[in-house]
């Protein structure tokens, strides 16, 4: 569904990304992970068409995204990181308007997906609310409710579970799991209990390659006995200073 | 089409969800109006608009900056132009839609002002077609200044820096050919002053609001703002 082949980008002399490749199949939730500035969420803007790649495609069912973002943009779903939205319209008008937006015209259809994604994410309490009165908790299952409105093939979450409380991530991750049989997801964390709890497989991207790619489990059975944080560390640490 | 209505939509009626949309309209309406009743419009005994409409660009050169400058600085700041550009929209009917969104809350700043037709025509018999042809201009520059501000805005994420821009340049665009420039360009020869005076808002303004729709002054203002959205999505393009 998602075939991304030796991505590149590059900002004036910094490298971003040095080549990320990969293949996602439908049913797959793919955890993203890596250390803040790896590359993560650039990666992921270009597989949306938010950013243009310096080199290499990004293809969603079969569709370039350099050559047909329109239809790459059609199947996809993003929750950006900054879980951005218009702060003076209420919950409502917000997802009226991005349904319009999606070509969603008919009235009821509307009304139908709305109470839909009102009632997946939570959100019935504060569905007249403006948005800029809502905690950063309500803002991301928003922007979540927003990124599955139009029932995308390909989701794309950068840290759809930043800044909600215990009981809401559970509830998010559940949903997330909940919707992946008939789609591909791939989420950016850096919790990584998360990806044990949803995650089919796992990339590591470090400095803007990927450095791992594989099942949780052989994640896991790289070093037994050992935590998942612990694993992470050693992969990705050559250049903190911890 | 499809595609350009909802955030066409969404635009337009941000301007009132905030006061920042009314406190412009009270503004714009009390300078346009308030400058015309000062500077002689009764004194003048005639029952026309020329007074008003000569203060017209001169409003209007802060008043559109004012206007346009959150088209794409807001979204550029608050993180939403990666929703926007994510969705399946063209970023050409995304621009247009903005710039349209934001013509027609100047549509209707001007459609204020014609309270002050309306009181012309109840205290004389004015000369309706000036009047019209006068709208018809201020509606064309507004557009033209529009575009301006919309590309100013979308370099940037700090509306204020837009706003100063876009004033900047449209000052500069109506300067070209008044009064003041024409004395400093008196030393060129007539030729290049002519070419420029062809490129200055003012002179196709006056001409449009002595009643003449020119051919010159519509390609003129049609294609300025044709030009600056054109750039407008080039630059978002990148």
């Amino acid at each position: 569904m998602v075939e991304v082949d030796n991505l590149k980008k590059s900002y004036g002399s910094l490298q971003a990304v040095k080549g990320v490749s990969f293949t996602i199949e439908k049913g797959e939730i793919l955890g993203f992970l890596g250390p803040n500035g790896a590359g993560k969420s650039t990666t992921m803007k270009m597989i949306t068409g938010y950013l243009s790649p310096t080199s290499g495609t990004a293809r969603v069912q079969g569709f370039d995204v350099q050559t047909h973002p329109i239809e790459v943009k059609k199947r996809v779903g993003y929750l950006p990181e900054s879980s951005a939205a218009y702060p003076e319209m209420t919950v409502v008008e917000f997802l009226t308007y991005v349904a319009e937006a999606r070509g969603i015209t008919a009235k009821d259809e509307i009304s139908d997906r709305l109470g839909d994604v009102i009632i997946k994410c939570h959100l019935q309490k504060v569905q007249g609310q403006t948005i800029e009165t809502l905690s950063k908790g309500y803002r991301q299952r928003v922007g979540l409710a927003q990124a599955i409105l139009h029932d995308p093939s390909v989701l794309i979450l950068d840290e759809p579970t930043d800044g909600l409380d215990p009981n809401q991530k559970y509830e998010v991750r559940k949903l997330i799991k909940g919707m992946a049989e008939n789609k591909a997801i791939i989420l950016s964390t850096h919790i990584l209990e998360e990806v044990e709890a949803i995650c089919t497989r796992v990339i590591i991207v470090d400095e803007g390659r990927v450095v791992v790619d594989e099942s949780p489990e052989d994640f896991k059975a790289r070093k037994p006995g050992a935590k998942i944080d612990e694993i992470f560390r050693e992969l990705t640490n050559k250049n903190s200073y911890a | 089409m499809n595609t350009l209505l909802p955030i066409l939509k969404k635009e337009f009626l941000g301007y009132f969800r905030s006061p920042v949309g009314y406190v412009i309209l009270a503004v714009f309406h009390l300078l346009a109006v308030g400058l015309a009743f000062f500077s002689g419009y009764y004194r003048s005994n005639q029952a026309s608009l020329d007074i008003f409409f000569s203060f017209v660009p001169w409003i209007f050169l802060f008043f559109i900056p004012a206007t346009g400058m959150r088209l794409w600085a807001e979204e550029n700041r608050s993180g939403s132009i990666e929703l926007l550009m994510t969705l399946p929209i063209s970023i050409s009917s995304a621009v247009i839609a903005k710039f349209l969104a934001a013509w027609g809350f100047i549509g209707i700043a001007l459609g204020l002002t014609f309270s002050l037709a309306i009181t012309t025509g109840y205290l004389g018999d004015p000369d309706w077609g000036k009047i019209i042809s006068g709208y018809f201009a201020c509606l064309l520059i507004a557009g033209s200044f529009l575009s301006i501000s919309s590309l100013c805005s979308a370099m940037t994420k700090n509306q204020v820096i837009a706003f100063v821009i876009s004033v900047l340049i449209c000052f500069f665009a109506t300067v070209l050919g008044s009064q003041f420039l024409a004395s400093l360009v008196n030393k060129l020869p007539t030729a290049i002053a002519n070419v420029v005076s062809n490129f200055s808002y003012l002179i196709h303004f006056q001409t449009m609001t002595r009643g003449l729709i020119e051919l010159a002054a519509l390609s003129f203002f049609l294609t300025t703002t044709a030009a600056f959205l054109a750039i407008n999505i080039i630059i978002l393009k990148r």
